[in-house]
């Protein structure tokens, strides 16, 4: 077991090269730098600057140069300062010789949008296996048929223009929910107690949108999934032990029929670092996707590439997750490793 | 992870036809329409779409930096509500008769806001940033044109060009003082300063939320007196509907809008208008269609003067800003001493293009379109990704289609746009923007010798009357003479037509009516220009008691 782990991290070194070559590439590829920003526009500001910019964040030197640099760099787990105005530094405060600290862009990005996914993940979960299982043993009637339809409208309305209306309706209708913003602008003066709830207001819209579009796959993964397990032997012979079928249901085949969820469980996990730019825009929610966006348009190389190498990271890191959830949950696959 | 660009205007269009047909919603009735005097205290609160990068103006180059870093820095002479020079730092200043050294007096008695004093040291530090080869800053050419600065005293500052350069002042009114105090020993492109300043002017700054709201509050030692709003809020709302929406709820007090909203939303939302004023003054910048100049066939004038009288420009500026917007005859603010109010735009006439183009030897070929010597006259309208320029490029097309001229639309994204196309000099015709510039030099636009890759004159225009105007303008200090050379320099280029003027939008504003002290109408340095002026009467105060 031990030779496997070590083996399959060990796998993950080469991986991550060659993502982070291709991504540095594919980068390139893409037509100007941060000098050629719109703002960069303006007949004040001379080509003489824009080359001495160049020349200082190495944008003049040959692409093999600069991902050798790069990679310089990241082995030793400094993933540099953006190439903004600002030149915040890309993953974790630095502190300056006076003692100031200026916080890292995806250090602040982060929480936020893991915040967000891990309320939606919990919720498009919990609520697709509900879902699921019910039209499964539902099959054909009525409530298999609403639920489908509620999941794929879910799935197919455009969630820009549903959290539009639902801010309008709670937020400017009702004033039930802030309509957008992560804190109120008295946050600073409420007790901790109430800061929670103010923060857990602000995130009820962002998430319930965010939630609703995962919906559609996971329960109807769930379903036929179910319906699968609910035609084999073994739960004839459940049935026919003279189980109640809550017990053949819930015990019998749910715990089947979800077992391949843990695959998409570990699939999701890069996921949960990356944020939505539509939502993250109309709630102005300050989150990894507009951040990844924003540095695209910008060309800012150094935020571009720590974003894609924390998710590759993270994205082999749920690949091994994923398999070794198999092994523990599946005794063949577990039986497979060890050999 | 999901990267698609938003679509800004289809959801407006969505949330208008949705917000039309909603019903009224109880707001409180506060007494909008009583006559309130003066008074200090309140917070206003507004929106923008992006968060400021760097609060050190030289160096940051966006919008909304430079917008919250004028609340906190003062430059050495401004432009007051005509436009004209007025004293902020500087008291006064003389120009010698040469017309090569400037000697600005600085005001006694100014502090910063840590209250240290602010002399003419921090002005000849600024200077020396702005022109050390190692600040990344993209605007340090104009000041090294300065041979020599000195301060002979702690209220002198004197500086000698090599050559008479007419923007100079202008130049001056632009760059922030720096605290050298602050800032001796600090690397300026990577300092803690930039996002936690300490300037001069009317706000100071008290909170920095990253990516959420920078809150600035009245600097009580403001060289310029104390403003008299007391806190300046400025949300980062990167989505300009959840803006109206914040707007519509009384959650902030301020926000541009675009033409929909400001003729077609408000008028029908009575609930709105009569808690919120809609404002419009001319605004910094006009869009035009420019030809590539050296480029077959615009290298000849009589195929631009027709695109010109091809083009109704009223229609695009009924179309596109719903009429907000003017048309113009040269680069420079209708109503200011640099526009020539002689010129008139190109009128829409079909019949004049026609007989222009048929004067070149185009003809109508079997399938209506243009054609000389076998080729058909058809090119590409590049422009980057722009809702107003795309619709502007549409309407284009369709009045060239009408006199035979098969135009396609290319929208790319800018980066692109500029290394791909610009810098290349590969392209028929852009639709882009320029800035008003309230200092009436165009040299780097114009002059034959900006060609060069990145350099602005990327039309390749070159003309030799207009390139010794240029010259001439650069170093004629007396504005009278300065204005002659202007007004026959945007004759020249009218009739040349490199570009076609489209229009120049209005800026437009919708702001709670508690908000008071605006000037209406606009005078010519916009509505914000007094915004330390403005005021909130006490009873017409969100309820503000939980915040301070």
């Amino acid at each position: 077991m031990i030779t496997y782990l070590i083996k399959r991290i060990m796998w993950m070194i080469p991986m991550l090269i060659g993502i982070s070559l291709i991504s540095f590439f594919i980068m390139h590829l893409a037509p100007g730098d941060i000098t050629s920003t719109e703002a960069s526009f303006n007949p004040k500001a001379s080509e003489e600057s824009r080359q001495r910019l160049r020349e200082t964040y190495n944008l003049d030197k040959p692409v093999m140069v600069q991902y050798g640099l790069w990679l310089k760099r990241i082995v030793q787990l400094d993933f540099g300062s953006s190439f903004a105005s600002h030149q915040r530094p890309v993953l974790w405060q630095v502190k300056d010789k006076n003692g100031n600290i200026s916080k890292g862009l995806i250090q602040e990005a982060l929480p936020i949008t893991l915040l967000i996914n891990l309320f939606g993940i919990v919720i498009i979960f919990t609520i697709s296996i509900i879902l699921g299982t019910l039209s499964a043993v539902k099959k054909n009637t009525w409530v298999d048929k609403a639920i489908t339809l509620f999941v794929f409208i879910g799935f197919a309305i455009p969630g820009f223009w549903l959290a539009l209306l639902l801010m309008y309706w709670t937020g400017v209708n009702h004033q039930w929910l802030p309509i957008s913003g992560l804190h109120s602008l008295n946050y600073q003066n409420l007790s901790m107690f109430s800061q929670l709830i103010d923060l857990l207001k602000h995130l009820v819209l962002p998430v319930f949108i965010s939630s609703l579009s995962g919906l559609a796959g996971i329960s109807l993964y769930v379903r036929n999934g179910m319906l699968e397990i609910l035609n084999q032997d073994f739960i004839t012979t459940a049935r026919s032990k003279g189980l109640n079928e809550k017990k053949v249901i819930f015990i019998h085949a749910l715990k089947n029929a979800i077992l391949p969820l843990i695959t998409i469980v570990g699939l999701s996990i890069p996921g949960l670092i990356g944020g939505s730019v539509i939502a993250e825009s109309i709630f102005s929610i300050p989150g990894m996707g507009k951040l990844f966006y924003d540095s695209v348009l910008m060309r800012d190389f150094p935020v571009i590439m720590g974003i894609l190498t924390i998710g590759s990271v993270l994205t082999l890191i749920g690949n091994l997750i994923a398999d070794l959830g198999y092994a523990w949950a599946d005794p063949r696959v577990r039986k497979g490793i060890i050999k | 992870m999901v990267y698609t660009k938003f679509k800004f205007s289809l959801n407006t269009i969505l949330l208008c036809i949705f917000l039309v047909s909603c019903t009224d919603n109880k707001v409180g009735a506060p007494n909008y329409a009583g006559n309130y005097s003066k008074e200090d205290g309140g917070r206003l609160i507004n929106a923008m779409t992006g968060e400021p990068s760097n609060l050190i103006a030289m160096i940051a180059g966006d919008s909304a930096s430079s917008a919250i870093a004028g609340n906190i820095f003062n430059s050495l002479l401004k432009y007051n509500e005509q436009l004209n020079y007025a004293p902020e730092i500087a008291e006064s200043w003389d120009i010698s008769s040469d017309q090569k050294t400037i000697t600005f007096r600085i005001k006694k008695g100014l502090t910063w806001s840590d209250g240290s004093p602010l002399t003419s040291k921090d002005v000849m530090f600024t200077w020396k940033l702005v022109t050390n080869p190692n600040t990344r800053t993209p605007y340090g050419s104009d000041y090294q044109l300065v041979k020599k600065a000195t301060t002979p005293d702690a209220h002198t500052f004197t500086v000698t060009y090599e050559e008479r350069y007419a923007p100079a002042l202008d130049t001056w009114a632009s760059l922030h003082i720096l605290p050298e105090h602050l800032l001796k020993n600090e690397d300026i492109n990577n300092t803690y300063f930039s996002r936690n300043p300490i300037g001069s002017s009317y706000y100071m700054l008290d909170d920095w939320k990253s990516g959420q709201q920078v809150a600035l509050k009245a600097n009580p030692l403001s060289i310029n007196g104390k403003a008299n709003i007391n806190n300046l809020i400025s949300r980062v709302i990167p989505d300009t509907s959840s803006q109206f929406l914040e707007l519509t709820a009384d959650n902030i007090d301020l926000m541009s809008i675009n033409p929909i909203q400001y003729q077609r939303v408000f008028p029908n939302r009575a609930d709105l208008t009569k808690k919120i004023s809609l404002y419009k003054e001319m605004g910094n910048g006009y869009t035009y269609l420019g030809f590539n100049n050296k480029k077959a066939p615009f290298n000849d004038v009589r195929v631009r003067k027709a695109l010109n009288y091809a083009i109704d420009k009223d229609e695009i500026i009924k179309g596109v800003l719903l009429g907000l917007g003017e048309p113009l005859s040269s680069p420079y603010k209708p109503g200011t001493r640099w526009n020539n109010a002689e010129l008139k735009p190109y009128p829409y006439n079909k019949n004049k293009a026609i007989s222009l183009l048929q004067e070149v030897g185009y003809h109508k070929n079997d399938n209506g379109f243009l054609e000389k010597n076998g080729r058909v006259l058809k090119f590409e309208i590049l422009t980057n990704q722009n809702k107003q320029r795309e619709m502007t490029a549409v309407i284009i097309q369709r009045r060239l289609k009408e006199i035979g001229i098969d135009v396609s639309i290319r929208v790319i994204e800018w980066a692109s746009f500029i290394n791909q196309f610009i810098k290349t000099g590969e392209f028929d015709v852009v639709l882009l923007g320029w800035s008003l510039s309230l200092d009436p030099d165009q040299y780097n636009i114009w002059h034959s010798s900006q060609q060069g890759p990145g350099q602005f004159n990327f039309l390749g225009y070159e003309n030799k009357s207009v390139d010794r105007l240029l010259e001439k303008g650069r170093m004629e200090l007396d504005v009278n003479k300065r204005e002659k050379i202007y007004h026959e320099f945007s004759t020249i280029l009218l009739d040349d037509s490199p570009i076609v003027y489209l229009y120049a939008g209005y800026g437009l504003s919708a702001i709670n009516k508690r908000v008071r002290g605006i000037k209406e109408p606009s005078p010519p340095a916009g509505i914000y220009h007094n915004s330390h002026d403005w005021f909130i009467p006490k009873t017409l105060r969100r309820n503000e008691i939980s915040d301070n």
